[in-house]
């Protein structure tokens, strides 16, 4: 395996992977923990949206989802706290939208539109340097923020009405939850794409949950249960010559439903 | 003059058109230990987030020391009725108290040892030092809500807001909760939301009763005329045992 790293695009894949593994390890945290996994799914498909408005623009696609992601970041945490919309039915809407614009200036765009499978399903073997760059000042962004709001965003998770009366502007930090979510979407499109980045967000924090109860912990492990598996996931879709995004995302879910179903056997036995 | 911790002038709730409060008028002093009883759905809940500021009355004004609720807030601790959170929730009962002094430390900095100090105490009060460590789902919920009072307790609040504190907590746990709250009186004021009458009548200096409107003497007594009305039915039905401390003799 150690002979791969001679080449350039295996590299970039690894870095590409650690990158994707701190952004998705600290925010899926917040995900699973403040159950939010189908916002979060919303605010990803959703930021389809914004991959079309980039062919349409003719810019890199990843810098039409920046703006893109956030902007159904802030609806999406504005409507399901606002209207009057029961919240899954307002984020079903949304999701639906968004990637609906996608299709529609997709198709709006001359010619047709390469590497469009790269930004649904991801393709880590391909991600150019300039977009390292990007995963790097997000992930700086992502971290700055957790830990500057850190004890904030702990109270908001467990208890929001207790920590609004405690001086949280607690609608506030939510919609900053999102945004770092919507970032961590951008962080991963290379890497999973669009359709599978609610994998990531999910399974290694679900996975780190397992081993500990406390949230700082709970990140660490998330990011390298992350690092691994991506790493394996890359590993194997060399070999096999199969997608690496749907590759990493099959990796973590085997062994993640490997552990539970261990685990429930193990704790059958003991009772 | 202004020294009342809290000033209610004709407020009003409505939820979906529906009046839950009805031009509720109260004063709350400097040290007061006020209890407040009504039936179900009277709207003993709603007036404490009101004066929280949780909830914005449709009509009327909400003074609380001196100020609006929410500037007013760093200096209130607040027991919920309920505390809805995930059982799994990976937070220690120290993470949970620990954030019961969010008003206190500013945006952007760490716990300070007068934050760590003032949670230590709270949690010293009511017993549950021991379980400091211990995942906050993995507590009886008699020790949960002990440590709910401790989180109340952490931001060292000159007005404690309590909705039902003592439920489910044991009855040696709820006597010197009571006494807990007799000592508290010199340093705040407190308004206790409560089922339990008698032990209402007993511990409590002042007594209003809340269906929607209030029943408030400034006293301990409530004439029999304003429980028959909030609670619509006989009084002796409520108050069965304990009538002659709460009730006015007529
Ligand atoms: N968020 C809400 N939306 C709509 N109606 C509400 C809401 N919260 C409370 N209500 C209504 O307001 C009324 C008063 O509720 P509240 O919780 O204040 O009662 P309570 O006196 O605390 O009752 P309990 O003794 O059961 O705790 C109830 O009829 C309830 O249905
Ligand atoms: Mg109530």
């Amino acid at each position: 395996m150690l002979e791969l790293l001679q080449y350039e695009f295996v590299r970039n894949a690894i870095a590409a992977g650690i990158l994707a593994s701190i952004a998705c390890g600290i925010i899926g945290v917040y995900v699973v923990v403040k159950r939010i996994v189908f916002i979060s799914g919303g605010i990803a498909h959703a930021s389809f949206g914004g991959i079309g408005l980039g062919y349409y623009l003719g810019i890199n696609p990843i810098l039409g989802v920046l703006p893109f992601s956030i902007a159904s970041a802030l609806s999406m945490g504005w409507v399901s706290k606002r209207s009057r919309l029961p919240e899954d039915t307002a984020i079903g809407i949304l999701w639906a939208l968004g990637m609906s614009i996608g299709i529609i200036l997709v198709s709006l765009t001359p010619g047709y539109a390469p590497d469009l499978m790269t930004y649904l399903f991801g393709n880590i073997l391909t991600v150019p340097f300039s977009d390292i760059v990007l995963m790097l000042i997000l992930d700086a962004v992502i971290l700055v923020v957790v830990y500057s709001f850190y004890k904030e965003f702990l109270a908001l998770c467990f208890d929001e009405e207790f920590a609004t009366v405690r001086g949280v502007a607690a609608e506030r930090l939510y919609l900053v939850l999102l945004c770092l979510i919507a970032l961590t979407v951008v962080v991963l499109i290379r890497v999973v794409g669009v359709i599978l980045v609610i994998a990531l967000l999910t399974i290694p924090a679900a996975m780190s949950r397992q081993f500990t109860s406390n949230l700082k912990k709970m990140m660490l492990l998330s990011i390298i249960f992350g690092a691994v598996f991506s790493s394996g996931g890359i590993w194997l879709s060399y070999m096999f010559d199969v997608p690496s995004g749907a590759t990493i995302v099959l990796v973590m879910s085997v062994v993640y439903l490997l552990y539970s179903l261990v685990k429930g056997i193990g704790s059958r036995g003991s009772a | 003059m202004n020294s009342a911790v809290i000033e209610l002038k004709d407020v009003w709730v409505h939820y979906d058109g529906m009046p839950i409060l009805e031009g509720v008028d109260l004063v709350v002093e400097p040290h007061d230990f006020l209890g407040i009883i009504g039936p179900n759905g009277g709207g003993k809940s709603t007036l404490l987030k009101v004066i929280l500021g949780l909830v914005n009355p449709s009509r009327g004004v909400i003074k609380v020391f001196g100020d609006t609720p929410k500037s007013a807030r760093r200096d209130i601790g607040y027991l919920p009725q309920y505390s809805l959170f995930d059982m799994e929730f990976p937070m220690s009962v120290w993470e949970v108290v620990l954030t019961g002094r969010l008003g206190h430390t500013g945006l952007l900095k760490r716990y300070s040892e007068d934050d760590k100090k003032a949670a230590y105490d709270a949690l010293e009060e009511v017993d549950m030092l021991e379980y400091k460590d211990r995942q906050i789902g993995k507590l009886s919920g008699g020790q949960r809500q002990r440590v709910f009072i401790a989180r109340a307790l952490a931001g060292e609040p000159k007005l404690l807001l309590l909705d039902e504190p003592t439920t489910s907590i044991d009855s040696i746990m709820q006597e010197e909760f009571y006494e807990l709250l007799n000592k508290f009186k010199a340093k705040m004021a407190i308004v206790m939301v409560s089922h339990d009458i008698s032990a209402v009548s007993v511990y409590v200096d002042k007594i209003a009763c809340l269906n929607h409107r209030l029943f408030y003497h400034h006293s301990k007594e409530l004439t029999s005329e304003d429980l028959e009305a909030a609670y619509q039915c006989p009084v002796d039905m409520i108050a069965h045992g304990v009538p002659h401390r709460v009730l006015k003799k007529h």
